[in-house]
């Protein structure tokens, strides 16, 4: 690490109760300038929660830093250099699209008219339409404009395709990517439909029952992980290497091995890169199973 | 615990892009425009009751034509006769005015829950202070402004057509603006809307905010019901109605802006005690009340989430 930097997002111990509800319990996480992170996680975990948090929208034990800032003492301080979609829909219905491009430059310091300009030209959305005029994927299309436009250091998307079609989907992604990723910003992401995120992401975070579970960068993943599709004959030899997780399909084993040796892999079957899905399941199945350890399962693997 | 997502920064020596310099007021400018874009009703509403009040007399002062001719000297020096199509306009904005703003109020933080909208206001760098001194500017200084001005222009087109009449009928117009008493009209209208509509009512503005910031739902019932029970728990159980006498005496702007000598003098403006009004403990406790209720309003929204 360079001396001085600050990451953009540091919490230490970070904790949220609703009532008896333990919403974050003590969460450590650190995301550094220029990732792009996926935090995934089933629903109830915990993942609004944390970006809620990040995002200074409710108060929070712990601590907690974004851009060096406590957000929940400097919301609207930090909103200067951080933007956010929480959910789909949120723009206000009675809007015009011009009245939205106005007041977001009225108000924003770093907002550049001109690119949101530029971004809404290639979609069919008018200026003088309401956004209750606009379909759903036009909706997240405009506020993907205005934040684009934004030149934020962080951006933070909490389920921003939740109910588009897949279409709309993959152009969100796509622009994210080609037009607003630089390598200089640093985006915090989460979302259900994890594999349309595989190629898009640097690091990845598993969050359950309000406890990071597993946290690691994408090539770390590439490095440590193998799947395996395993013929009946070669199962009892492929247990031997005590994959993390097994499961069958198409009267097939498929075998998720943690640390160990490709080549040695690939005289089992067809060896893979596994899915983030396919991994979520087998680390959260390991935690369920042995709790205690739950950091240590994704090194040593525990089979079932 | 490998619970980091740190793998390795490339350098960090990235150029600052200084942010664009933009002044304190800048925010909360675009905040009211933005509360008048949602709202039209704002401007609309006292429109709509000037626009209704003059074709209605119009219409009354076509249909009482004759009686202009039969109008004698006598009885046009009569001032309260004079001055009633002006002060009934007046007072119909100021009503008009009243129920705008008290359900703007209701609605104002409310509203931006319901539509989960709060999510896109709070993605931007504005603060919660601007946001509610935005939206409770709506009912302490646009709609004055708005009331005021659209007053002056519906009174000026009343003018116009009692003057038209009166030409029509063979009348002196020039005996009758000599009746009318411009000046004292306006500062009674103005007097008494800082003192009753603005000052008098703002805890009740301020009140219905923080309602529409607390409530997940039924914000009027919400705002009203506590005072009615406040109101009728004094009275149960120690016998005095103190809470009903303080709501009514804001309400109507204290007694302590005008005084009423038992007769009418022939000034109205001797009526006024500006002086006794400000120094009037009731003005400074109601708005001490005011800011708290705002600041309460603004603490209420930090923590809010979408209904």
């Amino acid at each position: 690490m360079t001396v001085g930097t600050v990451p953009v997002i540091e919490a230490r111990g970070l904790r949220k109760r609703f009532g008896s509800t333990v919403a974050l319990d003590g969460v450590d996480l650190r995301v550094d300038e220029g990732r792009i992170l996926g935090l995934i996680g089933p629903n109830g975990a915990g993942k609004s929660t944390a970006l809620n948090a990040i995002l200074g929208l409710i108060p929070y034990e712990g601590h907690l830093r974004v851009l060096g800032r406590d957000p929940w003492a400097e919301r609207d301080v930090l909103m200067n250099d951080v933007c956010f979609i929480s959910d789909v829909a949120v723009l206000p219905r009675w809007m015009l699209v011009s009245q939205a491009l106005d007041f977001v430059a009225g108000v924003h310091p770093q907002f550049d008219r001109a690119k949101a300009e530029g971004f809404l030209s290639r979609t069919t959305i008018k200026r003088a339409s309401k956004v209750r005029e606009l379909s759903k994927g036009m909706v997240a299309q405009l506020h993907l404009a205005l934040v684009m436009a934004i030149d934020a250091r962080l951006l933070v998307l909490d389920e921003p395709t939740l109910g588009l079609d897949i279409l709309y989907r993959k152009q969100f992604y796509d622009s994210l990517l080609n037009d607003y990723f630089d390598g200089r910003r640093t985006v915090v992401v989460t979302t259900h439909q994890v594999e349309e995120l595989q190629h898009v992401l640097t690091d990845l975070m598993f969050i359950d029952r309000g406890r990071i579970v597993f946290g690691c960068s994408m090539d770390e993943i590439e490095a440590r992980y193998v799947e395996v599709t395993v013929n009946p004959e070669r199962v009892a030899a492929a247990r031997a290497l005590k994959p993390m997780h097994e499961r069958q399909m198409l009267g097939r084993s498929i075998f998720l091995f943690a640390h160990v040796d490709r080549q040695q892999l690939a005289a089992l079957g067809d060896v893979r890169t596994p899915g983030i899905a396919d991994l979520f399941v087998a680390v959260l199945e390991n935690a369920a199973g042995n709790p205690a350890s739950v950091t240590r399962a994704n090194h040593e693997g525990v089979v079932r | 615990m490998n619970t980091q997502s740190s793998a390795m920064p490339e350098s960090f020596d990235t150029p600052k892009v200084a942010p664009r310099v933009m002044s304190e007021t800048r925010p909360l400018y675009w905040s009211v425009r933005r509360e008048l874009w949602e709202n039209r009703s704002i401007y609309l509403a006292p429109l709509a009751a000037a626009g209704v009040y003059l074709l209605a007399y119009m219409v009354a002062v076509m249909r009482l034509q004759h009686k202009w001719r039969a109008l004698s000297g006598v009885e046009m020096i009569r001032r309260h006769a004079i001055a009633e199509p002006y002060d009934v306009a007046a007072g119909l904005m100021m009503v008009t005015a009243m129920i705008v703003g008290a359900f703007y109020c209701l609605d104002a933080l409310h509203g931006e829950r319901r539509d989960r909208s709060i999510l896109f206001w709070k993605s931007l760098p504005v603060s919660d202070v601007t946001t509610v001194l935005a939206k409770a500017s709506i009912p302490l200084a646009v709609l004055p402004a708005l009331t005021i001005a659209i007053t002056l222009a519906t009174q000026l087109l009343v003018l116009m057509m009692n003057s038209m009449a009166l030409a029509a009928s063979g009348q002196s117009v020039g005996a009758y603006w000599e009746q009318l008493s411009w000046f004292q009209m306006w500062a009674m209208l103005v007097y008494h809307l800082l003192t009753v509509h603005l000052l008098g009512h703002a805890p009740f503005y301020a009140w219905f905010l923080l309602v529409s910031a607390w409530a997940r739902r039924a914000a009027f019932l919400w705002a009203v019901l506590p005072l009615i029970a406040i109101g009728f728990i004094e009275k149960i159980v120690f016998g005095t109605t103190y809470f009903a006498r303080l709501l009514g005496h804001q309400l109507s702007g204290g007694a302590e802006a005008v005084s009423f000598p038992g007769q009418m003098p022939i000034d109205p403006m001797t009526h006024l005690t500006p002086g006794h009004f400000l120094l009037s403990p009731g003005l400074w406790l109601g708005l001490a009340v005011t800011a708290a209720f705002l600041f309460a309003a603004v603490q209420v929204r930090r923590n809010r989430e979408p209904i």
